[in-house]
């Protein structure tokens, strides 16, 4: 790669590409890899796992029978905590499902091609997060049955929705941010369960393998629209996926609650959806990756790239945590100045220090490659970013509500086992669900790796020297 | 396969595998500056440049998207101003619904855009492949069952104004086409 090359007409890069898929592997080993997960016996340790998880999911779901069934009384939220572990559930949910979306639009838009590995499974995360999301607003409202008012539909009681209410921007921004993902997540599966279809062994899984992926044949006229499509559902998700944090910081943002009534809100809200979709990504696919020995795929490469990610997102939340200090200080509102004194130093001083150190500290530790490179310091940080963005939540709504304008009204906010366990029955349904994921679907997208692949591109010719041994030297 | 042979059943097709993406997308080339029409190239993923190399143009879905979308913002114009301001007038904030007080409607109209183009685009790729379709000639050809794994197929359809059983065949083979079997529909 001498300076010879400069006058050629084809571009020499001067350092050679990693391979995103390491080790050579053929279109066959990707295929029989991934296909297999699905293909061989459950592992003992899925069993005992979704046995778990299922538990949990179970247990939480009686909670919500039992909260439906005797009223909201039974969780903690009282005036003037009338949001409280309910709404920070919520926004801890959608916030995690901002993440796969991120990953299948912003960065296919963006081309970045190391997504391919990890947008399957993100996508799916997001779907299960936003399920779970759904969940609190529907049973928070109290009479459960009433909940269809928030429809437009004509009824005799001369109830409509006030369309110029933030509440019901959430109701359609979630509801399209959900139905759009399901589009974009299963467009994406089609070719390959078209895979899994032409591998079945049995007459049964084939036929239904079949119908799942609608006769796919892989023809390139077919492979000309369905690019366009998801060229277009990129481009349409990336505005959408921005939005939706925007529009439910736009609940809070749109209050005159000081800690809440900011315009700094909507990039905020955002940026630390992203941090903690990120963060679930990497905590449900480091165990993934090593149960099912997908090294190869998912590699260090791809850990690396999403830890600086998690750094960056994690130092914008950092940003406007202090820059909403800043300006509580700055702007000489004594109701906001008190609000970000009591936030730091009230009586829930605790909620907000461990939000501030597992959001923007521990991040920071990612600014070192041998801590990106590590199992258990990536998965660390990642279990901090969980942490933190649930904190991150709770901080915004409980301590902006427990004392407001009226210190006689002032009240502490104490969770009871209701909301506790119906907060770790999401868990658990969420864990259950993504556990069936990877049981039943292709955990990763087999087509989109073939195709970032050397010798998936079309004017790719093997070293005629060599072989397969200076390729592998050329992207050591 | 050789007793649909014998019956002369009308053939289908002739296909043609090539061993790499690189070899299918110069034998597409050739295909097309042969001046067939009816034929389509296999693969387990789909080729960047493939477009070119068959001579076909831009997918039409984007402008079919682009109508959908077009559909959902009207929808939701409708949606909102037709309620707001003749069947359940609503005043909120003191604020009538009129031309200053349009911006509050915009997420709705931002949402359904967006729904009905996702729609719009998930439904269009199907219906435009023709899709679902429970059965295809091409899949009683056992091999062809490795084209969602790593193999590369090349397909000229028997409806070609310039196919022809034993030239195709042998214009396959020459551009380096190797398994060069011609397919009979089954039925």
């Amino acid at each position: 790669m001498g300076e010879s090359d400069a006058s050629t007409t084809v571009f020499v890069e001067r350092m050679p590409r990693r391979p995103l898929v390491w080790n050579n592997h053929s279109m066959a080993w990707i295929s029989d890899r991934i296909a297999g997960i699905v293909e061989n016996k459950a592992p003992l340790w899925w069993w005992v796992t979704i046995a778990i998880t299922g538990s949990f999911a179970a247990f939480g779901v009686g909670c919500i029978f039992y909260l439906l069934f005797t009223g909201v009384g039974v969780w903690g939220n009282n005036i003037p905590v009338g949001w409280a572990w309910d709404i920070t559930n919520f926004v801890f949910w959608i916030g995690i499902g901002h993440a796969g979306t991120l990953i299948s639009a912003i960065l296919h838009l963006c081309r970045q091609k190391w997504r391919t590995s990890i947008n399957r499974a993100a996508e799916a995360m997001t779907l299960f997060a936003v399920i779970c999301a759904g969940i609190f607003p529907a049973i928070h409202v109290g009479r459960i049955w009433m909940v269809w008012f928030m429809a437009p539909v004509p009824n005799p009681n001369w109830i409509w929705p006030n369309f110029r209410s933030p509440l019901m921007w959430d109701v359609f921004a979630v509801s399209t941010y959900f139905t759009v993902s399901v589009l974009f997540w299963y467009l994406g599966l089609v070719p390959d369960l078209a895979t899994m279809r032409d591998r079945a062994k049995g007459k049964f899984s084939r036929a239904v393998y079949w119908v799942l992926s609608f006769g796919w044949r892989g023809g390139n006229r077919q492979w000309r629209h369905y690019e366009m499509a998801y060229l277009v559902l990129a481009g349409l998700s990336t505005p959408l996926v921005l939005s939706v944090h925007s529009t439910v910081s736009f609940d809070f943002a749109t209050s005159v609650l000081p800690g809440w009534h900011t315009t700094i809100f909507p990039p905020y809200f955002v940026a630390g959806a992203i941090f903690g979709g990120f963060a679930m990504v990497l905590t449900l696919m480091l165990p993934a990756r090593s149960l099912y020995k997908l090294h190869d795929v998912f590699t260090w490469d791809h850990i690396d790239v999403m830890c600086k990610l998690l750094l960056f997102t994690g130092s914008i939340v950092g940003y406007a945590y202090s820059m909403e200090f800043f300006v509580a200080f700055y702007g000489a509102n004594p109701f906001e100045r008190f609000a970000f004194l009591n936030r730091y130093f009230g009586p829930y001083w605790w909620a907000s220090w461990t939000m501030f150190t597992c959001n923007v500290v521990m991040p920071q530790l990612m600014w070192v490659r041998a801590f990106r490179r590590n199992w258990a310091m990536v998965f660390f940080v990642s279990m901090c970013a969980n942490a933190g963005m649930w904190f991150e939540r709770f901080v915004i709504f409980v301590i902006s509500l427990h004392r407001d304008f009226l210190p006689s009204s002032w009240r502490m906010y104490y969770p009871t086992w209701v909301d506790v366990f119906t907060f770790i029955g999401t868990v658990g349904i969420f864990t259950t669900l993504f556990l069936l994921f990877i049981r039943y679907l292709p955990m990763v997208a087999m087509s989109e790796v073939k195709s970032v692949l050397p010798e998936a591109d079309p004017h790719y010719h093997p070293p005629a020297v060599g072989g397969e041994e200076s390729v592998k030297e050329a992207h050591a | 396969m050789s007793a649909a042979a014998a019956t002369r059943k009308p053939a289908f097709g002739v296909i043609a595998e090539f061993p790499s993406a690189t070899t299918l997308y110069e034998a597409a080339e050739k295909v097309r500056d042969a001046g067939f029409k009816f034929w389509d190239v296999h693969s387990p993923f789909p080729i960047h440049g493939m477009n070119k190399a068959m001579g076909l143009g831009k997918s039409p879905l984007g402008y079919i998207i682009f109508c959908g979308g077009f559909l959902g913002f009207t929808t939701a114009v409708l949606l909102e101003y037709i309620p707001s301001s003749f069947l359940f007038p609503l005043i909120v904030h003191g604020k009538p619904v009129n031309f200053f007080t349009v911006p509050p409607f915009f997420p709705i109209m931002f949402e359904l855009t967006i729904l009905i183009s996702a729609f719009t685009a998930f439904f269009g790729v199907f219906i435009l492949n023709r899709l679902p379709r429970l059965h295809h000639p091409l899949f009683d050809y056992a091999a062809f069952s490795r084209v969602t794994n790593d193999a590369f197929f090349l397909v000229i359809e028997s409806g070609d104004p310039k196919f022809s059983e034993t030239e195709t065949r042998g214009f396959l083979e020459d551009i380096g086409g190797r398994e060069v079997t011609v397919l009979y529909a089954n039925d």
